[in-house]
């Protein structure tokens, strides 16, 4: 870096709700062309303290300075005026809009009164040709990608002029080669001299883009390291308060029978579409199954047609040997499965009810729980002390409610109700989403201990690095059929995201093969680039 | 995050501060149009609890309203708005006189046995139709028990001039079919107060033991709270969703019945839907849902609607100005959740952004 510029300096930043303190006394410099990123765990405060920054929340105490003036930021829009701009972990984009409106949106432009829609297009067009951002801006945006939905985003801050942009937790919704993609589009970014702010609990991505890191803990600002010389298990250390370990310790395997069968089964989604397309699936004792791919692939539908909970179209299951095709849930549940459901609060929890309730929540009809219709109070507070304490679940007492709990907490509380009950399979839907390394590191041991036992485990997530870390085997799912099958051991990051870009595995290993080759004869270094854009033309013949 | 302790504080802030603020708000309509507030509180309150009668008589109404409010709550707490009490409450009505009239002399048990459980079931019939067609089609309960309660208020009409009899009122029930106790009419002077109390103690008690005690009523709150992870833990939407709207249609049909056979003794056409059944929503709102809230609730309504009668003559307020005044206490009653909302924000200050990362 050329310069070291300060675009932002916040000091001494002080963030009460109430008696609590979101942000204790945080300082945070940005220089300019930089790429910071602000590492933190749930709840650490890295979203008070950026929500602070672009006019969202007013800090309690602290001073703002934007390009070394002080500033006091009361609103989004002078946040705006101040060239700071947020692209949101959700985007913001009206999905029956084309991109070029939804980056106009509340800037229109117009000839006296009508809207000038070729002006627009011609507008966006000359933007992302410049950040090599790109993307059809006559495209409408429920028609494009995620990752294309994320460069309208990029585009609309840029658009409304920002220099600083936020970029929170962008990765999580993206396939690894569009997250190559955004990465070269930050470092884009930076060349042409914004800067960028990265909140992110991904360490990876913080060592391959980000230039400096700030680590928040518990609302204070730990330290501001130089990425290149800090080890990602330093950063981990640094953002938990204790040596984590972020590989899954387990022995090999030891399959035995299937305890779960899928032949043939189809399956519709909400508006009629076959979202799982024909597939055979079998998942042993003793294994953990990952299912990995893209959001929307059709992972929730075959979830739910193994809980019962959609309808099966076509095609059988067999749980633990018996026929449950079509069954109820409750019937499925009694035959042997567990579900850690993907969506925590939607459908984990009845969040006003006391978390001893909401731990009998699958047996309150059974004996010790109740007999003839009456509830035994007293065995479901015993019961759900038992589980509180062998689970290490944190809650002031069991007749708190569900909802008073942190996320990690009622994942937790979901994971020992399913597990105690000693399920033959138990299916894990994005069971770490959202929580920190320390929730994680529990969970992930848990699901290896119900391998151990001798159970099966179906996992499904969007986390690479989890299916990877947890997995023995790995089904890849692409446009509702798997597309393979390959031991954990033998696969690789990049392998995986071929095939969930839709590359049959031959192909996917052919290419990587080549790639070796080439990165062999071409020598070590340089290479990168290349390889990302022989990937995506890849990617994209196959997909068509 | 709310304790317990502080939840048991807001359940009884919450009404207390309702009634409050709706007896304020009638002294200052009062005081705007002249009259004496102080004055006409008096006369209500001295009007009720210095005759036997009066008590008796505002006892009746609470009596009727407990039902009505127990059968709102509990389709409130599987998640439903069922505006319908009050139609279901005329289906309960006229099917008890309808059986009572048809059979005058078996023995008082059979014969009033049969003729509320013919308005219980009449009423969880009415409610039912809501309840199905929520269940398996989606539809709006609350439009499918607006609209019900018309159909009830005609046909009920219909049945009296044309089945019943060829008027607007029907003959009196037989001795065997009245719910009135000759030992409470002469404790109270001849009011209408009658053994419908003593059933209304017991629902609410059975309310109580069904919602906290039983796995059914367990399933109804979780439903209630939380329909997808209801569903998710195996228990049945559709079934659950029928079997509150039964339950609560068959609350209002046994309030109708306990309005005709104790009250009345009969059923006469009617302009409009009874008031009981809406107030009975008010009720169940101002009780929060808990069934011993949901009775003493009741009694206040009833008190402020026998009260009211004394205002006119003893304070000089007009019938309509008591009329309004009444209406006033029950909106803010009513409207208890925007009170709730206005403390849940004062304290969201504190706590409610805690969670923000």
């Amino acid at each position: 870096m050329a310069q070291t510029e300060k675009v932002i300096e916040m000091k001494g930043i002080t963030k009460k709700f109430g008696e609590f303190k979101a942000n204790d006394n945080i300082h945070l410099n940005v220089e300019k062309g930089e790429i910071h990123a602000l590492l933190g765990e749930n709840g650490a405060g890295k979203s008070t303290l950026m929500n602070i920054l672009s006019g969202l929340l007013e800090p309690t105490s602290g001073e703002i300075y934007v390009n070394g003036k002080k500033e006091i930021i009361d609103s989004p829009e002078k946040a705006n005026q101040l060239g700071i701009g947020m692209v949101h972990q959700h985007f913001m984009l009206v999905d029956k809009f084309t991109v070029a409106e939804n980056i106009m949106l509340g800037k229109e432009k117009h000839h006296y009164g009508l809207m000038d829609e070729e002006g627009a297009e011609k507008d966006v067009k000359k933007l992302s040709d410049r950040y090599g951002l790109t993307v059809d801006p006559s495209a409408r945006i429920e028609d494009i990608t995620v990752g294309m939905q994320q460069r309208a985003e990029i585009l609309k801050t840029l658009f409304r002029g920002a220099d600083i942009l936020i970029f929170d937790e962008p990765t999580g919704v993206l396939t690894p080669q569009e997250i190559d993609e955004l990465m070269d589009i930050m470092k884009k970014l930076t060349d042409e001299g914004k800067s960028i702010i990265l909140i992110t609990h991904k360490l990876d991505e913080i060592k391959k883009v980000a230039d400096r890191c700030t680590v928040i803990r518990r609302g204070k600002s730990i330290d501001t390291v130089d990425v290149k010389t800090t080890s990602q298990q330093e950063l981990a250390d640094m953002m938990v308060g204790r040596s984590v370990s972020f590989k899954v310790d387990k022995v090999a395997s030891k399959p035995k029978g299937p305890v779960l069968e899928i032949k043939n089964l189809t399956v519709k989604e909400s508006r009629g579409l076959d979202a799982v397309k024909g597939i055979d699936l079998e998942v042993k004792a003793g294994e953990v199954l990952g299912i990995a791919g893209v959001d929307g692939n059709g992972q929730s539908e075959l979830i739910q047609a193994i809980t019962g909970l959609t309808k099966v179209e076509s095609g059988t299951i067999k749980l633990d040997g018996q026929d449950i095709t079509g069954k109820k849930p409750r019937e499925i549940t009694e035959t042997g499965l567990g579900h850690i459901p993907e969506d925590r609060h939607r459908h984990g929890l009845v969040l006003p009810m006391k978390l001893e309730e909401n731990m009998s929540l699958q047996q309150y009809y059974q004996e010790p729980f109740s007999k003839n219709g009456f509830l035994k109070h007293d065995k479901i507070k015993e019961y759900a002390k038992k589980l509180i304490k062998e689970f290490d679940v944190r809650t002031q007492s069991e007749e708190s409610t569900a909802a008073s709990l942190s996320g990690g907490n009622q994942q937790k509380a979901i994971i020992a109700r399913e597990i105690s009950r000693n399920p033959a399979l138990l299916i894990a839907a994005q069971p770490t989403r959202g929580l920190d390394v320390g929730a994680i590191e529990y969970i992930h041991k848990r699901l290896i201990e119900q391998r151990d036992n001798g159970k099966g485990v179906l996992l499904m997530s969007y986390e690479l690095d989890e299916v990877m870390n947890v997995s023995d085997r790995i089904a890849v799912m692409y446009d509702g059929k798997i597309i393979a099958v390959v031991n954990a051991d033998e696969t690789s990051e990049n392998e995986l995201g071929l095939l969930m870009a839709g590359v049959p595995l031959e192909k996917a290993k052919q290419e990587l093969a080549n790639k070796d080759i080439k990165a062999g004869t071409a020598g070590a270094a340089g290479t990168a680039e290349e390889d990302g854009k022989e990937r995506e033309t890849v990617a994209n013949d196959e997909s068509k | 995050m709310l304790t317990t302790n502080q939840n048991r504080l807001n359940a009884l802030l919450i009404p207390t501060l309702s009634i409050l603020l709706g007896f304020i708000f009638g002294a200052l309509l009062m005081l705007f149009f002249g009259y004496n507030p102080i004055e006409a509180y008096q006369a209500m309150l001295a009007g009720v609890f210095n005759s036997p009668y009066f008590m008796g008589e505002a006892m009746r109404q609470a009596t009727v309203l407990t039902f009505t409010g127990l059968g709102f709550a509990i389709a409130f707490k599987a998640g439903f708005f069922n505006i319908g009490v009050a139609g279901q409450l005329l289906a309960g009505w006229v099917a008890a006189i309808w059986v009572a009239l048809s059979f005058p002399d078996l023995p008082r048990i059979i014969l009033l046995t049969l003729s509320i459980g013919a308005a219980i079931i009449a009423g969880a019939v009415w409610a039912g139709i809501a309840g199905a067609l929520r269940a398996y089609f989606g539809t709006s309960e609350v439009i499918v028990t607006i609209m019900l309660n018309y159909t009830a208020l005609h046909l009920t009409n219909y049945i009296i001039r044309s089945v019943l009899t060829t008027g607007n009122t029907t003959e009196r029930v037989s001795e065997n079919a009245s719910l009135r106790v000759g030992w409470l009419t002469t404790l109270t002077q001849g009011s209408r107060i009658n053994m419908g109390l003593f059933i209304a103690i017991a629902v609410v008690i059975l309310y109580w033991v069904f919602m906290t005690q039983m796995t059914a009523g367990f399933e109804v709150r979780a439903v209630g709270l939380n329909p997808d992870a209801s569903t998710y833990a195996g228990m049945s939407a559709e079934r659950n969703i029928i079997l509150s709207m039964l339950i609560s249609g068959g609350l209002a049909g046994l309030g109708g019945a306990i309005h005709g056979l104790g009250t009345f003794g009969n059923i006469f056409t009617q302009s409009g839907l009874p008031s009981l059944g809406f107030n009975g929503i008010a009720v169940a709102l101002l009780g929060l849902g808990n069934p011993i809230g949901i009775f003493f609730s009741s009694i206040l309504f009833g008190v402020l609607d026998v009260g009211a009668g004394f205002m006119p003559n003893r304070a000089g307020v007009p019938d309509e100005m008591a009329d309004i005044v009444i209406a006033a206490i029950i909106f803010f009653v009513g409207a208890n959740y925007i009170i709730r909302v206005a403390l849940d924000k004062m304290r969201s200050s504190k706590t409610a952004e805690k969670g923000g990362e």
